[in-house]
């Protein structure tokens, strides 16, 4: 509780220092404008363009971004676990936490935006398909991270121990993509990858841009809140080291 | 070569000493033998008269065996940290063979958990089996992955705050590559195939094993160090 009203109050102060004209950052305004084009876009696309699935298909402008994000996210999360094994350095563990925190938000949002996709081509919500199986292991994992990192007090054997984890997983995660394809008759679901092998493209011009520019969008969206959880992160630290420093 | 002998005899030495404390309070043989007699019970009392097929079989086998080391295997490294007694370990021995001798001690008690629930599990729910040796290979290379695992993972647990619920909270995802193909060879090998069919899986589970066990081992002296 009361680290959610430190985090609070940083936000606040954070908000209050960037208030006024430099609240309105031209890249921040050029990623809304962006990000507000392509949902438009994806919404109003021609249906026709669209393939066989039809209006169902225009969750894959949403889902295959945001997915894509979450693995973005959570390798990101493994360097600065691996960076910070090596050089000790308290920033790393900060962006390893925050890069895995919005990790699990996107892949919360690819399983919710994936067992809808599911339930409309396939017939059914979850069907542990090869990917889903994956998905649903980082997202455990993560969980099981964050679990860890609030049982630990001492700052640097939360950071140590779970940097460490951060990478057991790591190691896990080649099993699980050769493993799970054989895991059950229904496996293999997904269609091949958009850009597949031969680097043939399987979309229609005009819905390829709207998917590219929203991958880009998604990612855009996910530097920008991800430096921003950084920034607060480091402002909540240094709350807690004036506090220490202040006897409160 | 007189390093490496000397390395050996010090997990050597730490696996003979948790065995002695073992045997002083039977702690762990008795939660995780309990536990695996409590499930199993459960599971042959509810599910024992509808005669299940063998690939239901070979999948309940494994969840018994994984709850059931979820039960006990953190002791390892929680009673060390409950009986004050790290910090004289971690002066009498490497990290390296500290890892080492706790692997082994593991390794012993999945063992113990084994030669219990087998037999027991063979006789309650009528299990046949169609290929023992295979059977017997995926249980071995199952052990080492899960001991490899739970012995890091318990080095973890014992730093941190909240210790019995935490360990499979951080096991479960680790163990889900190994228990997917263990649970996949033991329906193989239990419906009658050949080596050749059950291969696949083994391999992965050897792989795993020495994966895991190679990372921990160079993992642990920042796990194990005094804080």
């Amino acid at each position: 509780m009361r680290r959610v009203s430190l985090r609070l109050s940083a936000l606040a102060h954070f908000w209050v220092k960037e208030k006024g004209p430099s609240a309105l950052a031209p890249g921040k305004v050029a990623l809304g404008i962006w990000v507000t084009a392509v949902i438009l876009a994806a919404f109003l696309l021609d249906a026709r363009r669209l393939g066989t699935l039809g209006q169902g298909a225009r969750i894959i402008f949403f889902h295959i971004p945001v997915a894509w994000v979450t693995v973005v996210a959570f390798l990101l999360s493994s360097v600065h676990s691996v960076l910070y094994l090596a050089k000790r350095r308290r920033m790393n563990d900060r962006r390893a936490a925050s890069a895995a925190g919005l990790g699990i938000v996107f892949c919360l949002l690819a399983t919710l935006s994936g067992s809808i996709f599911a339930r409309i081509t396939w017939g059914s919500f979850w069907n542990w398909d090869p990917r889903e199986t994956t998905i649903f292991f980082l997202l455990l994992f993560y969980a099981a991270y964050f679990a860890l990192r609030v049982a630990v007090a001492d700052e640097e054997a939360r950071a140590m121990l779970s940097a460490a984890y951060n990478v057991l997983g790591l190691v896990v995660v080649p099993f699980l993509v050769f493993v799970a394809p054989r895991l059950s008759a229904l496996a293999g679901l997904h269609p091949e990858p958009i850009l597949n092998v031969q680097g043939r493209l399987d979309m229609d011009p005009a819905a390829l841009g709207v998917f590219l520019a929203a991958l880009l969008g998604f990612t855009g969206i996910f530097f920008w809140a991800y430096d921003l959880n950084n920034r607060a992160m480091e402002l909540e630290e240094q709350c807690l080291e004036q506090e220490v420093e202040y006897g409160g | 070569m007189r390093e490496g002998w000397l390395w050996l005899l010090a997990a050597w030495a730490i696996c003979t000493k948790d065995f002695r404390a073992e045997f002083r309070t039977r702690y762990a043989l008795s939660a995780i033998g309990l536990f695996a007699i409590t499930t199993l019970t459960v599971v042959s009392f509810s599910l024992g008269p509808f005669g299940l097929s063998r690939d239901l079989l070979g999948a309940l086998l494994w969840v018994v065996l994984f709850f059931s080391a979820m039960a006990g295997l953190s002791r390892a490294f929680v009673h060390e940290e409950e009986a004050h007694t790290a910090p004289a370990l971690r002066l009498a021995a490497p990290p390296g063979a500290v890892y080492l001798g706790k692997f082994l001690f593991n390794l012993f008690l999945l063992l113990a958990l084994e030669v219990v629930v087998l037999p027991l599990f063979i006789v309650l729910m009528g299990l046949e089996m169609g290929n023992p040796g295979g059977f017997l290979l995926v249980l071995a290379l199952g052990d080492l992955g899960l001991a490899g695992v739970t012995t890091v993972v318990a080095a973890m647990v014992a730093q941190a705050g909240a210790r019995s619920a935490l360990f499979t909270v951080l096991s479960f995802p680790l163990l889900l590559p190994l228990l997917v193909s263990s649970i996949e060879g033991t329906r193989l090998a239990l419906q009658g195939a050949g080596l050749d069919a059950v291969w696949p899986s083994l391999q992965v589970l050897l792989a795993y094993a020495v994966a895991l066990f190679t990372t921990s081992l160079a993992l642990f002296p920042l796990i194990w160090t005094e804080r």
